[in-house]
Parts: structure tokens; C-alpha cells; sequence
């Protein structure tokens, strides 16, 4: 046998765990969900019917999953803005300092590693109503009025986006503050010698240079956002999205379809909803990137 | 130093400062409540008046902690290196080897980054059920044995091991496997230990399939387990706090040990895009 022929061999055999793997457990499943979006099936039941579209149609008469999706887009909303304004003059007073960022840096990036479960029961038990809750008691202490955070219909949604920011913030900084470092000192030093001031530096060299780095961000902590779940379920009461599924997202109204109630094809079309709105945020990244700024 | 960049640096340090104090503060507030008893923590204080040992005595002694750390130990520990030697495997296959239909294989694995988690575990669930792999380890673990990000990640340092180094080898009769295991994967070890700690992370945090494919709490891994320890002990916060403390212990050592590697690994992912 020829060399040529013996490295071809040796590719595929290395390569046929893997692509058992990957189709096993990644493409069939992807086409199965998408099938079963297409049936009746419940768990229970033996017999599993095509209904066509008629999932999406009761999708979008439902009042539950009309609520999840609104939040879903709340979170988003809330929460993208919210985290990457913080972690960008987070990141602008890290590169300003020159002793002790490594410090402070790793201090932002804790939370993000910290098990979501155990994040979320901290914060829910810090949420709690006077004279139990801490940031109630600091609320008071200092003159201001109590609220009641995850008990309130308006207040819980926002009290669980300001949890989740606390976790990514970290994760922003640092790929923030890597952008931050590649644009080139000269650059800098060129317009405060034309005499540019903090703020043109800012909004006219660094900010048009970050926009790769500005586009990932928003884009994966949209489909954070998105996908939002493990915080919801543990700092909501019994994990229901409540009060009045006043906070429940996409994922936790899919994971009660699927888990709780058994009815896998409704369940599967609102995991396609979720996979669709997903992947045109993904597309949007392509084409704006294309529009990179060039110097 | 200009008089305004000194003015600029203090500001600065002052406001960093008063941020650590708001990141910092849900971790001592956790561990502080550990300490507490029952009559002490709804009394707002700081630290305990008396410090207690109690929360931590009965959470190892009559739940099923320590078998949750032990599962979570397990499941991350397996599954990072099946992710370790698989997604090396594939990375050096594509990077060193040229065959038909090595582009399409690439840009297959990759395409699945796209596919989110949750509209894979309704099938997954489904094949567990009919496989008997529901509520066991295996079942537990089964769709993270590989990760096409690890792929993309690998494929990218495999490229740099210079093709002479491997040709060298096979001259000297070295086996394609043995080139693999001997010559490159020493050669990406800050790639691996990257990989490593980031699915490690990954694997010990995961919630939402452990949540759905376990069902008898001694099958728990401890996020799962957390979060129904809690639920049973509603109104506790002294014991719930203790849990949280008891599940974030381990990581906090795994962060300081390799705090580098998890910060540049972010840089990394960011950077791709």
C-alpha cells in the first residue's frame, strides 16, 4: 500500500468514533426534534400522529408561551445592554490602571465560574423580604423603601437580570479588555498628539477598532439571554416562573411541556422557535462582520 | 504622566475598587451564613456571633452530599478526557492529514455549535429511555463525550506542529497513533489544559440534562442535587447556604490553581469571532 493511501486510511479510522458520535448524538437528534415538531406525540400515548403545523398555530394562541417568549425578549433586552455597558468601563478603568489589574480582574471573573445553582440560591436568599433579606436590609439603612424583588410581578424579572449581569460581567471584561489590548498604542498616541480629547479618542478610535469584539459579545450573551433557565428555576418559587409566570423564558415553559406534562410535539416546536430566533442573531453576526472597520 | 492621567488612574482604582466590594460580597455573605444557627440567621449580622459548625456536620451526615460531589467528580473528570483525546484526535486528523471530504467533516462538527442544548434533550431523553441509559452515569454523560468547539480549538494548534517533526518520526517507524500521542499532544499541552479546565468547569456546572436524565437523588450530580436540597429545606438559609458554600468550594480551588489558563482561555473563545 502507498503512504498516500495508508494516511488516508489512518484519517478515517481516527475520524469514526467521532463521526458516529456526531451524528448519533448531534445530527439525528437535531432532525428527530424537528420531526417531532410535526406530531401530536405525548409520552404516554403509543401512537404518534403528523399534525403538520398545527404545533406552531396552538403555540401562538397560547397565552403561556406568548408571556415566555415576551420575557424571553425582556431578558434579552435587559440584560445585553446592562452587562456590556458595565464590562466596557469596567474594562476602560482596568486598562487605565497599570498595578494590580491581574488582581482585579480575577476578582470580575469569580462569579462566572461559580456554580449557577449555587449563585442563584445566594441571590434569592439576599432577595428575601425585610427584615430576612440583606439587600433589604441595606435599603432600609440607608433611608431608602424595601422592595419586594422576586415576590413582585413587576421586580422579578429585572431581580434575576441583574443576578445573571453579575455572573457574565467577568467573562465581558476580560474579552473586552483583550480587544482593548491589540489596538496598537500608536494609534492612541497619534490623535492625543493631533490633539484629540478622552472622549474622541474613545468614540472615534477605540470604539470603531472594538467592533469585532462588540458584535461576539453581543451576540453571545444575547443567546445567554436567550437560553436563559438554571436562574429562573432555582430562584423562582418551586422553579415555576412565577410570580404568574411573570419570569419564565422559552427554556423552563419547554422543560414544563416536555417534563411535566409529557407533551413532547408541542414541546419540540417551541425548541424549533427557540433553535430559529437563535440562529438569526447568529446569521446577523456574519453579515456584520463582514463590515470591518479598516485604518 | 500628565496631571489628568494621574487624576484618571485614581478615579479609576477607587471605582474598581467599589465594584469588587459588590462581587465580592454574595460569596462572604454566603459562607457567613453557613456559620450561623438557626436563632442567628435572620439577624442581619455580618459575621456570626457564634460560629457554628453544625450546617456543614448535618449536611455530610444526613444528606446525600458527598455523593453528589462524588457523582459530579466523576462525570466531569470521564467526560473532560473523552473531550481531551477525542477532540485532539479529530483536531490532529483534520489538521495533518489530507483525504476526501476532510473539509465537509470540518465544517459538519462545526456547524453543531449552532444547535442549542435544549432542542437536543427532548431526543436525547427519548433515546436514554428506549436505551436504558436514564438516571445512570453513562446517561448522564453521553453528550459530552465530545465537543465541536474542542475541535475547532485543537485543529487550530495541531496546525502549527511543523509537518517535518511528524515526517522525522514516521521515518524513524514511529506508528500515525504513536506520532499523535508522543509528538503532538506534548507539543498543545497550554491547549489542552485550556480545554481541560474550561469543560472540567463546564461539566461540574451543567443543570439543565443532569436535571432531566436523573431521577433518584443518590444519581444526583451536585448542582441537581443543590437545587432540590434547597427546595426541601425552604426557609432554612442557614443549611441552603451551608450547600451552596459546599458546591462552590471546589471550584473556587480549581480557579485559584488555574487562574491563568481560565483567563487567557476566555480571551481565546472571544477571540475566534
Amino acid at each position: 500500500m502507498k503512504l498516500r493511501q495508508k494516511k488516508t486510511m489512518t484519517a478515517y479510522l481516527f475520524l469514526l468514533i467521532p463521526l458516529v458520535f456526531f451524528v448519533f448524538v448531534r445530527f439525528v437528534p437535531t432532525i428527530y426534534a424537528f420531526w417531532l415538531s410535526l406530531t401530536d406525540w405525548n409520552i404516554i400515548s403509543p401512537k404518534m400522529n403528523f399534525v403538520g403545523l398545527d404545533n406552531f398555530r396552538e403555540l401562538f394562541s397560547d397565552t403561556v408561551f406568548l408571556k415566555a417568549l415576551g420575557n424571553t425578549f425582556k431578558y434579552v433586552l435587559y440584560g445585553v445592554p446592562l452587562v456590556l455597558a458595565l464590562s466596557f468601563v469596567i474594562s476602560l478603568l482596568l486598562n487605565a490602571i497599570q498595578k494590580g489589574q491581574a488582581f482585579y480582574r480575577l476578582i470580575y471573573v469569580m462569579p462566572y465560574i461559580t456554580p449557577l445553582v449555587a449563585v442563584s440560591w445566594v441571590w434569592r436568599w439576599m432577595y428575601q423580604r425585610p427584615p430576612i433579606g440583606v439587600i433589604n436590609g441595606l435599603l432600609s439603612f440607608v433611608g431608602l423603601p424595601t422592595q419586594r424583588f422576586l415576590f413582585s410581578m413587576d421586580q422579578a424579572l429585572i431581580a434575576i437580570v441583574v443576578t445573571t449581569v453579575w455572573v457574565n460581567l467577568g467573562y465581558c471584561v476580560v474579552i473586552f479588555l483583550a480587544g482593548l489590548q491589540t489596538i496598537p498604542r500608536e494609534y492612541l498616541e497619534a490623535s492625543k498628539i493631533d490633539g484629540a480629547n478622552r472622549l474622541q479618542v474613545l468614540t472615534k478610535i477605540t470604539i470603531p477598532l472594538l467592533n469585532p469584539v462588540i458584535v461576539f459579545l453581543v451576540v453571545t450573551q444575547s443567546i445567554l439571554f436567550l437560553r436563559i433557565f438554571t436562574q429562573v428555576y432555582n430562584m423562582t418559587d418551586q422553579g415555576s416562573g412565577g410570580p404568574l409566570n411573570s419570569t419564565k423564558p422559552l427554556v423552563l415553559y419547554i422543560y414544563q411541556k416536555a417534563f411535566l406534562s409529557f407533551e413532547m410535539g408541542a414541546a419540540s416546536s417551541a425548541t424549533v422557535v427557540l433553535f430559529g430566533i437563535i440562529l438569526l442573531i447568529t446569521l446577523l453576526q456574519f453579515q456584520l462582520l463582514k463590515r470591518r472597520i479598516q485604518y | 504622566m500628565t496631571r489628568s492621567d494621574r487624576l484618571v488612574r485614581i478615579l479609576s482604582y477607587i471605582t474598581l475598587t467599589a465594584l469588587i466590594v459588590v462581587m465580592v460580597f454574595p460569596f462572604l455573605w454566603m459562607a457567613s451564613s453557613s456559620f450561623k444557627s438557626t436563632d442567628e440567621i435572620y439577624s442581619l449580622t455580618y459575621f456570626p456571633n457564634k460560629p457554628i459548625l453544625d450546617n456543614y456536620r448535618e449536611i455530610f451526615g444526613s444528606s446525600l452530599f458527598l455523593r453528589w460531589l462524588l457523582n459530579s467528580a466523576i462525570i466531569a473528570v470521564i467526560t473532560t478526557i473523552s473531550v481531551l483525546f477525542f477532540d485532539s484526535l479529530i483536531g490532529f486528523t483534520l489538521a495533518k492529514y489530507s483525504f476526501p471530504g476532510k473539509r465537509i467533516i470540518f465544517v459538519l462538527i462545526l456547524s453543531t455549535l449552532m444547535i442549542p442544548t435544549e432542542m437536543l434533550v427532548i431526543p436525547w431523553y427519548i433515546m436514554s429511555s428506549r436505551l436504558g441509559w436514564l438516571d445512570s452515569y453513562w446517561g448522564i454523560m453521553f453528550p459530552g463525550m465530545m465537543s465541536a468547539f474542542g475541535v475547532f480549538l485543537m485543529r487550530q494548534f495541531m496546525e502549527s506542529v511543523p509537518d517535518d517533526l511528524l515526517d522525522a518520526a514516521r521515518i524513524d517507524g514511529m506508528s500515525e497513533f504513536g506520532i499523535f500521542l508522543r509528538i503532538t499532544l506534548p507539543l498543545v499541552k497550554p491547549a489542552l489544559a485550556t480545554l481541560a479546565i474550561f469543560n472540567f468547569i463546564g461539566d461540574w456546572n451543567a443543570f439543565l440534562w443532569p436535571l432531566i436524565v436523573s431521577s433518584t437523588p443518590k444519581m444526583y450530580t451536585l448542582p441537581v442535587g443543590l437545587a432540590y436540597f434547597s427546595s426541601e429545606n425552604l426557609m432554612r438559609w442557614e443549611m441552603i447556604m451551608t450547600g451552596s458554600t459546599v458546591s462552590t468550594i471546589p471550584l473556587i480551588i480549581v480557579f485559584l490553581l488555574f487562574q491563568k489558563h481560565i483567563v487567557k482561555g476566555i480571551a481565546l473563545t472571544g477571540l475566534k469571532g
